[in-house]
């Protein structure tokens, strides 16, 4: 099981990144979204897994790392926060600018400059 | 008054000045006055047991194991220097209220004042080297402020720059010059290294740390060849200038000579080194402030000669000049502090401060011609004033001073030094003052307001005073101060009449040249102008322009505003980091048992995956790429399930629902696919960087997952204490609102700010400009629905909103014990009600609901924070909760525990929160064209089709 949990935090962080590395605002809030994920199951999974053994005091039993979940569960509806801030920011970049083009002057996209410049100053 | 108080309350204060100034000036520079008083009386309460001989100190235990502690000190010296920081500070206040235009902003500055002195009290009374450091560096920053206060003026802000980068950069020299001095003696306490003289003289290392010291307080005293800085500073406010030129900063290097001297002086090299700086330092200024036409110019180099003089004679080494130095440091902030407001009032009254466009002042302005005056005259060393006892115990000290055996070079430099200073002394009071009255003044002079010249005429007063009476004045106060710089019991004996002395046929010879030189001055102003003189700013300048020449060049190459190279940065530099500590360090094989693979979480991985990786190929497609993010958020919460994390589970699927619908309703604005960009080159590399972070952290999470916590987990007491200590077995809901409560009031301020900020967002949209008018021609790229609002979904949802409402109290009320909470109670309502929103439109159903989403908030954040505070009034501390068991008729025994209160607002914050968020989206909707509906369907079922066509 720790094999599958790695390689699928490693594959969504490699998505989260390349998308994050993409010149466009949409693409980099979901990226941002992906790495999200891969951030939240990482702290997560370094409590350790247990499998059935939820933290919900029962007689005697032995229970899977309370503190990772609390963290992760203020993260998760932190993230949704921010997710949506930076939505409404690129909603607000595109809408005044009409581009919604996060690159720079040399990523050869001439007609593209002044809207990013813009962009950078807002 | 505890002297960590007194330090932090000009601090304190600060906060005020910027509230009061609404309402009115007054109010504003009074509050300033008395925090300044208030703290000045902190200080008179301890002077009397600093005058027996006491010292006075506080201990607050900081970070200990790094010896860095808040303790202060008072001895003799910190309470000439506080009461001459807080004393000055107080006219200064008063003079700037009157100084100070309708226009300046007044509140701005008052609290960048506060800011100073206070950092200005801490570097007096720190007991500890590195907070003394901390207040060192303070001092330049509020000064940097202070001079830059006037933004409009190139002048200023160039000024203040060059202050910053002299003052700041002496202050890093001087922070190593301090640890090297820690390292020796062991301690950062100065009152232990004040005892350590020997074991600091004997060290290898005392030369580089006396070396960076003396940098530190050459660069913040103007001694040269430093001083060029200060000139330049007096861009500033003349307040400013007389406050932090003339009284306290620059004499923050002096305190610091003055502070170390026991430990530090007495050696050869302390003698070359200060002595020859001060003593180059008072003649070169001196020389040049005779030629300054600038009023404050003027008074800037004589400042400089003057803090040589002093300089000079803690650099002699000898207890007897440092007891000089110290009379003459009270001596020169009276009469100096005077002449910088008096030269303020001039410029105030006549608008220039150009000497040649002024003179016959006398006349017009008789009262500050007597101030100038008398404080100008003692600047000279005329007797009986104080200025003159000071210059005479200076120059007797300097006779017979042998400077590489030569005896006569440190007596007759130091009476040219006089000389000049004679000189531009008179110059100041005539070229100003006497002559006839002319008419072509910049403005019509007249003597200000007594709130103006208040001030500086009380410290003309006082220069009478020590002057005629030094003994009964400041008699005391110097031998305590100058017995704390000594480290012994000084003597001192203050006198006009010491016989026919060679200082006195020095300050003769002094005298008469000075009036020579000043008769003189015409022709040697035109020698002067017409020889070429070194400019200190285009040296500066070109010092400086390559360093931020190179400096920009770097942050060009790395931030050149584009996120996705600040990104691909970060990774690389981030990954490399971990490959070196992999590579550079030692590890051992995992010792934990994989958990075993089972078919129906396999499925799972295997559609997370297949997602994620859909994702590369797919993203382009907006839509598409949103479909895959829910199908992986969906698994990541089945994952949750799974790995026994109720909780997590319940969380991360409701704030999918939510994050997918936002995402949905703002893609309807955004282009509905990303064009191909980069090339694939720049794809690749993309690639390359994205896969070697995956592997990285796919690599790192499995070998931690692999292995044992390397310290014993602080979980295990969680799960101890959660039912006995917090009264509920869902030991994650209990550590959310008991345990880290304190962290969950924090992070649902911060959701709470984030849906503020949104709101605010599109607020500021809608307000006009090229959005708005974008969102007014907004011609839809989609075809539309035909019915918008269909039935079947308007009454599904009808139906559903009280079933989920009841579902959320539910998940709310057994949190404590069972999965749920107030996140996820709050998100389940938030859905609930969003989803009214989508099936009979924003309209409709906003003007169903009477609820204020910013209220929500904030009760939400109120109501978790009054619960905290609840706890005070049952004397324990803050957000410890409490709980008990009840039982009521008909059901069984059930717990109440006042963490529910805390529960209760972060269930208001969230559902506020994201219900702003959404909402906010909606306006964008309306502004667009998107039509308000009154009906909660646009097809009514109970209406007949002619009816339809007649509307």
């Amino acid at each position: 099981m720790e094999l599958l949990v790695a390689s699928a935090i490693g594959l969504m962080t490699a998505c989260g990144t390349y998308l994050v590395l993409r010149k466009r605002t949409f693409p980099v809030i979901v990226g941002l979204a992906m790495l999200t994920y891969a951030v939240n199951v990482f702290i997560f999974a370094s409590g350790r897994l247990a499998i059935g053994l939820p933290a919900i005091i029962t007689d005697g039993a032995t229970y899977s790392d309370p503190l990772t979940q609390a963290l992760v569960l203020t993260a998760i509806v932190i993230s949704f926060g921010m997710t949506a801030l930076i939505v409404m920011m690129a909603l607000g970049s595109f809408l005044t600018t009409g581009e919604d083009y996060i690159g720079m002057d040399d990523d050869a996209k001439p007609a593209a400059k002044p809207a990013a410049k813009q962009e950078g100053d807002a | 008054m505890s002297l960590a108080l007194i330090a932090a309350l000009p601090f304190l204060g600060a906060l005020l000045p910027g509230l009061l100034i609404r309402a009115g000036r007054n109010a504003c520079a009074t509050v300033t006055g008395l925090v300044t008083a208030t703290a000045l009386l902190g200080i008179l309460l301890h002077a009397p047991a600093v005058m027996r001989g006491e010292v006075i100190t506080t201990r607050i235990e900081w970070l200990p194991a790094l010896g860095l502690n808040a303790t202060f000190f008072l001895d003799g010296l910190g309470l000439l220097f506080a009461g001459l920081i807080l004393g000055i500070g107080l006219l200064i206040i008063l003079y700037a209220r009157f100084y100070l235009s309708a226009k300046d902003p007044m509140g701005q500055f008052y609290a960048y004042l506060l800011m100073f002195q206070g950092a200005m009290v801490g570097i007096v009374l720190s007991d500890n080297i590195l907070l003394l450091l901390v207040f060192w560096e303070l001092t330049s920053l509020s000064s940097f402020l202070l001079i830059g206060y006037w933004k409009h003026l190139p002048e200023g802000r160039q000024g203040a720059r060059m202050a910053l980068t002299v003052t700041g950069a002496g202050g890093l020299a001087m922070i190593a010059g301090m640890l090297i001095l820690g390292d020796i003696v062991g301690s950062y306490d100065l009152t232990v290294i004040l005892q350590n003289k020997d074991l600091i003289q004997a060290s290898d290392w005392y030369l580089p740390a006396l070396i960076l010291i003396l940098i530190g307080a050459f660069t913040k005293s103007a001694q040269f060849p430093f001083h060029f800085w200060l000139p330049h500073a007096m861009a500033a406010p003349t307040p400013v200038s007389a406050y932090l030129h003339s009284a306290t900063m620059v004499k923050a290097g002096l305190f610091l000579m003055a502070r170390m001297w026991p430990v530090l002086a007495g050696t050869p090299e302390w003698f070359y080194i200060v002595a020859t700086t001060g003593l180059v330092t008072m003649v070169l200024a001196a020389k040049i402030a005779l030629f300054k036409d600038d009023l404050k110019a003027l008074l800037a180099f004589s400042t400089v000669s003057h803090l040589g003089l002093i300089t000079m004679l803690l650099g002699f080494g000898t207890k007897e000049a440092a007891v000089i130095a110290v009379f003459h440091i009270i001596n020169h902030a009276t009469f100096k502090a005077a002449l910088f407001m008096s030269a303020g009032i001039v410029d105030h009254e006549t608008h220039t401060r150009d000497i040649k466009r002024l003179g016959g002042l006398r006349h017009l302005m008789p009262i500050t011609f007597t101030i100038v005056c008398i404080s100008a005259l003692s600047m000279a060393g005329i007797p009986p004033l104080n200025g003159f006892l000071s210059k005479e115990l200076m120059l007797d000290a300097a006779v017979d001073m042998p400077w590489l055996g030569n005896g006569w070079i440190i007596p007759v430099l130091a009476t040219i030094g006089a000389m000049f200073s004679v000189a531009y002394s008179f110059r100041l009071i005539s070229h100003t003052f006497l002559g006839p009255v002319r008419d072509d003044y910049p403005a019509k002079p007249h003597d200000p307001g007594f709130g103006l010249w208040a001030a500086p005429a009380f410290l003309a007063a006082l220069v009478i005073a020590i002057g005629i009476m030094p003994m009964t004045t400041v008699g005391g106060l110097v031998q305590v101060t100058a017995s704390a710089v000594i480290g012994a019991q000084a003597e001192v004996y203050i006198t006009h009449w010491h016989g026919f002395v060679p200082a006195l046929w020095m300050s003769i010879i002094a005298v008469g040249a000075g009036l020579v030189l000043l008769g003189a001055h015409g022709r040697l102003d035109a020698i002067w102008l017409a020889t070429p003189r070194p400019d200190a700013k285009r040296m500066f300048d070109a010092v400086m322009a390559p360093l931020v020449r190179v400096s920009r060049s770097i942050t060009d190459r790395l931030h050149d505003g584009s996120f996705a190279r600040y990104a691909a940065i970060a990774v690389l530099a981030i990954v490399t980091a971990g490959y070196y500590a992999y590579v550079s360090g030692t590890h051992t094989p995992g010792t934990r048992t994989m958990t075993p693979i089972h078919p129906v979480p396999f499925i799972g991985w295997v559609l997370l995956m297949g997602a994620t990786a859909s994702l590369f190929t797919f993203h382009r497609n907006r839509l598409l790429a949103l479909v895959l993010v829910g199908v992986i958020g969906l698994m990541v919460s089945v994952g949750f399930v799974y790995l026994s994390a109720p909780d997590l589970a319940l969380t991360q699927i409701s704030v999918e629902v939510a994050t997918v619908m936002l995402l949905l309703l703002a893609l309807n604005f955004l282009p509905k696919d990303s064009p191909v960009e980069s090339t694939i080159a720049r794809r690749g590399r993309d690639g390359i960087i994205a896969g070697g972070a995956g592997l990285a952290v796919g690599a790192l999470i499995y070998a931690l997952m692999m292995r044992d916590f390397a310290f014993p987990s602080i979980s295990e007491f969680h799960l101890a204490n959660s039912k006995p200590g917090g009264g509920g077995t869902n030991v994650v809901n209990v550590i959310l609102v008991d345990f880290r409560g304190y962290d969950t009031f924090g992070e649902i301020v911060v959701l709470g700010i984030a849906g503020i900020v949104i709101y605010a967002l599109v607020e500021a949209l809608l307000r006009g400009g090229p959005a708005n008018d974008r969102l007014l021609a907004w011609l839809p790229d989609q075809k539309r629905a035909g019915d918008r609002h269909p039935l079947m979904l308007v009454v599904a949802t009808r139906m559903i909103l009280p079933i989920a409402i009841m579902v959320g109290v539910y998940i709310f009320l057994r949190g404590h014990n069972e999965p749920g909470g107030g996140f996820i109670a709050g998100l389940v309502v938030a859905i609930a009600t969003i989803m009214q929103y989508m099936a009979s439109g924003f309209g409709w159903a906003a003007a169903r609901q009477r609820i204020d989403y910013h209220a929500m908030i904030g009760w939400g954040v109120v109501i978790a924070g009054l619960c905290g505070v609840g706890s005070w009034f049952a004397m324990r501390p803050f957000m410890t909760t409490n709980f008990g068991y009840f039982k009521l008729p008909f059901i069984e025994k059930f717990e109440l525990a006042t963490a529910v209160i805390f529960d209760v607002g972060v269930f208001l914050t969230v559902v506020g929160a994201v219900m702003l968020a959404l909402a906010s989206i909606s306006r964008i909707a309306i502004r667009a064209g998107e039509t308000v509906n009154v009906d909660p369907f646009d097809i009514q079922p109970d209406e007949q089709p002619n009816a339809k066509e007649a509307r």
